[in-house]
C-alpha cells in the first residue's frame, strides 16, 4: 500500500510541477463560472424568490450550481491532457515500468481534485464577497461532494482519452454529454420552475441529484434527504467512474 | 535474456461483416543471450514492433510464451518491466516539462529514492553527452539529443537489457553516428544486452552481433551479419568497358566465373564467389583479351540483398501496407 501512494505521488508530483509551471490554465478554468457568477447572478436576485426553493439570496442558490459545474466540466477536460501525452509516448514509457498501472490514473486524479479544490475556494470565496450567505458546515460538506463528482468526472475523462487517443473523438463526446447535463441538472434555473415533462426527464439526470445537494448544503440543511440522495449519486458516479477508469489503464492491450 | 517460443499476435480490424484478423506476427522464436546486441531487422509492418511490445509487456501475445530476463512475460510481467529498459520508436517524455526532472521521476517509479534517481540521471546525462540539458524542455531540443534522453529514460534504473525501437529514425546522420557510438558503449563498456530494431541495413550491420529478420510476421533469418552475406551468391564484381565492341569478350570471361552476368550498356556485371581471390586472374585474363577496363567495382553484399535473396524482395520496397495505426 505505501508502495502504491508511491507511485500515486510519483504522478502527482510530476502533473502538478507542469501545471505549475502553466498556473493560466486554472485561471481560464474558473474564468467561466466567475462570469456566470458576476453577470448572470445580477439577474437572478429578483427571481430567486419565486423559485421555491431553501433561499431568497440568488447567490446561495447559484454558486451550488456554478461549483458542480465546474467541478463537472473542468474535469471532463482532464483527458486532453493524458492525450497530448500519450502522443509523445509518456503513457506507455509509464506502461513500462514496474508501477501499478491504476497508479497511473489515481495520481493525475489527485492533481485534477486538488485543482478543482482551488477553483472551487477561489469561487466560494467570491460568493461570499458579493452577497452569498452559507453555512460552513454547509459549504464544507457541498465541496466535499463537488470534489467526489469532480474526481468521477476525471476519471471517465482520462478513460475516454485513453479509450479514443484523439482529441476528434474527445471533444464531440464531451460536448454530446455537457449539454444535456447542463441543461437538466438545474445549475443555473432550478427545475422545478419547468413543466411537469421536463421534471420527470430531470428526474433521470443523476447529477440533478448532486446539484439538489450542494445547494441544500449551502442552504444549511445539510440532515435534508436530498443531500443523502445526492452525496449517494456521487459516491455511485464516482465509484463506477474509478472502475472504468482503472480497468481501462489496467487493460493489457491500451 | 530473451526466450521467445512462438509467439502470435492477431489483431481484430474493421467492423461488422468486414471484420478480419490481421496476423501480425505468426509464431516468432527468437533467443537473445547476456550481452549480446540483437538487430531485428525488417521492413515497416513485418512486425518488428508487435514482437517488441509483446517482449515488453505491453501487448499479450495471441499465443505462445516468452521468458525475458527470466520472467515470463504473461504471468510475471511486473518482474520484467522491473528488469528492462524500454525506448519507443515514439519517445517517453513531455515536450512540456523539463529533461532532468522526467529521468528522476521515471527513475523513482522504478522504485528508486529521489537522491538514487538523481545521481544515476546525473550521470546518464554525462554519458549521453546531455550535461547542461538537465533544465531544457525536450520541445527545445535536438532530435538526436531527444533521442538520447529517451535512451537515459530507458537506463535509469540501471536494467540488464533494453529495447531500442528504432532509435534513430528521422535523424541526420551525424546525429545517428553518435547515437551508434552510444549504443556500441553500452554493451562494450556497461554489459548491457540490447534488441534494437531497425529498418536501415547500415545500422543492423553496424551494431549488432546477430541479426535476426522478419518478414511479414515470420522470421526468415537470423545469424551474423557476415554470415547472412556469405549466404548471398558471393561479391558483385562490375566491369565498365572502354568500347562497345568489347562488351561481348568481357561477359564471356566474366561468365566463366559467375552463372548470372548482366549487361547494361557498356557495364558487365555478375555475382563471383570470393571475388578477392578470382579478380586478379580475370584482370590478367580481359588483358589476354584485349579488353581496357575503365572501371572494376567489387561490391560486398550489403544486408539488402541478403533481404532480396531471402524473400525476393528488396527491403526498400517491401514496405507491408502499415498496421501501425492499427494496433495503437
Amino acid at each position: 500500500m505505501t508502495r502504491y501512494l508511491r507511485e500515486c505521488s510519483v504522478v502527482f508530483r510530476r502533473q502538478l510541477r507542469m501545471n505549475l509551471r502553466n498556473p493560466a490554465w486554472v485561471l481560464i478554468g474558473i474564468l467561466q463560472p466567475v462570469l456566470y457568477l458576476l453577470l448572470f447572478g445580477p439577474l437572478l436576485k429578483p427571481l430567486v424568490g419565486s423559485f421555491g426553493v431553501g433561499t431568497d439570496n440568488a447567490y446561495t442558490f447559484l454558486v451550488p450550481g456554478l461549483l458542480v459545474q465546474l467541478g463537472m466540466f473542468g474535469a471532463f477536460f482532464a483527458g486532453f491532457s493524458l492525450i497530448a501525452e500519450w502522443r509523445e509516448g509518456v503513457i506507455e514509457a509509464e506502461r513500462v515500468t514496474p508501477a501499478a498501472r491504476s497508479a497511473l490514473l489515481v495520481g493525475r486524479l489527485w492533481r485534477d481534485v486538488l485543482q478543482l479544490f482551488v477553483q472551487a475556494m477561489i469561487l466560494v470565496g467570491l460568493g461570499y464577497a458579493v452577497g452569498m450567505r452559507g453555512s460552513v458546515g454547509g459549504v464544507v460538506l457541498g465541496v466535499l461532494i463537488t470534489l467526489l463528482v469532480g474526481g468521477a468526472c476525471a476519471a471517465a475523462s482520462n478513460a475516454l482519452a485513453l479509450v479514443s487517443k484523439s482529441e476528434d473523438v474527445m471533444a464531440p463526446v464531451v460536448n454530446i454529454v455537457m449539454m444535456p447535463v447542463l441543461l437538466l441538472s438545474g445549475i443555473l434555473l432550478p427545475m422545478t420552475i419547468g413543466a411537469a415533462w421536463l421534471q420527470t426527464v430531470s428526474d433521470f439526470m443523476p447529477f440533478r441529484y448532486v446539484v439538489d445537494a450542494v445547494r441544500d448544503g449551502f442552504a444549511g440543511d445539510v440532515a435534508s434527504s436530498a443531500v443523502a440522495w445526492g452525496t449517494l449519486w456521487a459516491v455511485a458516479l464516482f465509484a463506477l467512474a474509478m472502475w472504468w477508469g482503472a480497468s481501462v489503464f489496467r487493460r493489457e492491450n491500451a | 535474456m530473451i526466450e521467445a517460443r512462438g509467439l502470435v499476435q492477431t489483431f481484430r480490424t474493421g467492423r461488422g461483416k468486414e471484420k478480419k484478423d490481421v496476423h501480425a506476427v505468426r509464431g516468432v522464436h527468437l533467443d537473445v543471450g547476456k550481452g549480446e546486441v540483437l538487430g531485428f531487422l525488417g521492413p515497416n509492418g513485418a512486425g518488428k514492433t508487435t514482437t517488441l511490445r509483446m517482449l515488453t509487456t505491453l501487448l499479450r501475445p495471441t499465443a505462445g510464451t516468452a521468458r525475458v530476463a527470466g520472467y515470463d512475460v504473461a504471468t510475471q510481467p511486473v518482474d520484467v518491466r522491473r528488469s528492462i529498459g524500454y525506448c519507443s520508436q515514439v519517445g517517453s517524455t513531455f515536450s512540456g516539462a523539463y529533461a532532468g526532472d522526467e529521468v528522476v521521476d521515471h527513475g523513482m517509479l522504478y522504485g528508486m529514492s529521489r537522491r538514487a534517481a538523481v545521481a544515476k540521471g546525473h550521470e546518464l546525462f554525462e554519458m549521453l553527452q546531455l550535461d547542461g540539458l538537465w533544465k531544457r524542455m525536450p520541445k527545445n531540443m535536438s532530435g538526436g539529443q531527444k533521442r538520447r534522453l529517451d535512451v537515459a529514460m530507458a537506463l535509469v534504473h540501471s536494467p540488464g537489457l533494453v529495447f531500442l525501437d528504432e532509435p534513430t529514425t528521422g535523424l541526420d546522420p551525424q546525429a545517428r553516428a553518435n547515437l551508434w557510438s552510444h549504443i556500441e558503449a553500452l554493451r562494450s563498456e556497461q554489459g548491457v544486452t540490447v534488441f534494437l530494431t531497425t529498418h536501415y541495413l547500415d545500422e543492423a550491420d553496424a551494431l549488432a552481433d546477430r541479426i535476426v529478420i522478419i518478414d511479414r510476421g515470420e522470421i526468415v533469418a537470423s545469424d551474423t551479419a557476415d554470415e547472412l552475406k556469405a549466404s548471398v551468391a558471393g561479391d558483385l564484381v562490375a566491369l565498365e568497358v572502354a568500347s562497345d565492341d568489347q562488351v561481348s569478350p568481357a561477359r564471356e570471361r566474366l561468365a566463366r566465373l559467375s552463372d548470372d552476368v548482366e549487361v547494361a550498356g557498356r557495364r558487365v556485371s555478375g555475382r563471383v564467389a570470393r571475388a578477392g581471390k578470382a579478380v586478379p586472374g580475370l584482370l590478367r585474363e580481359l588483358e589476354g583479351a584485349c579488353v581496357s577496363l575503365e572501371s572494376i567495382e567489387v561490391v560486398r553484399p550489403t544486408l539488402d540483398d541478403v533481404f532480396l535473396t531471402l524473400t525476393g524482395r528488396s527491403l526498400r520496397d517491401a514496405d507491408a501496407p502499415s498496421l501501425e495505426g492499427e494496433k495503437q
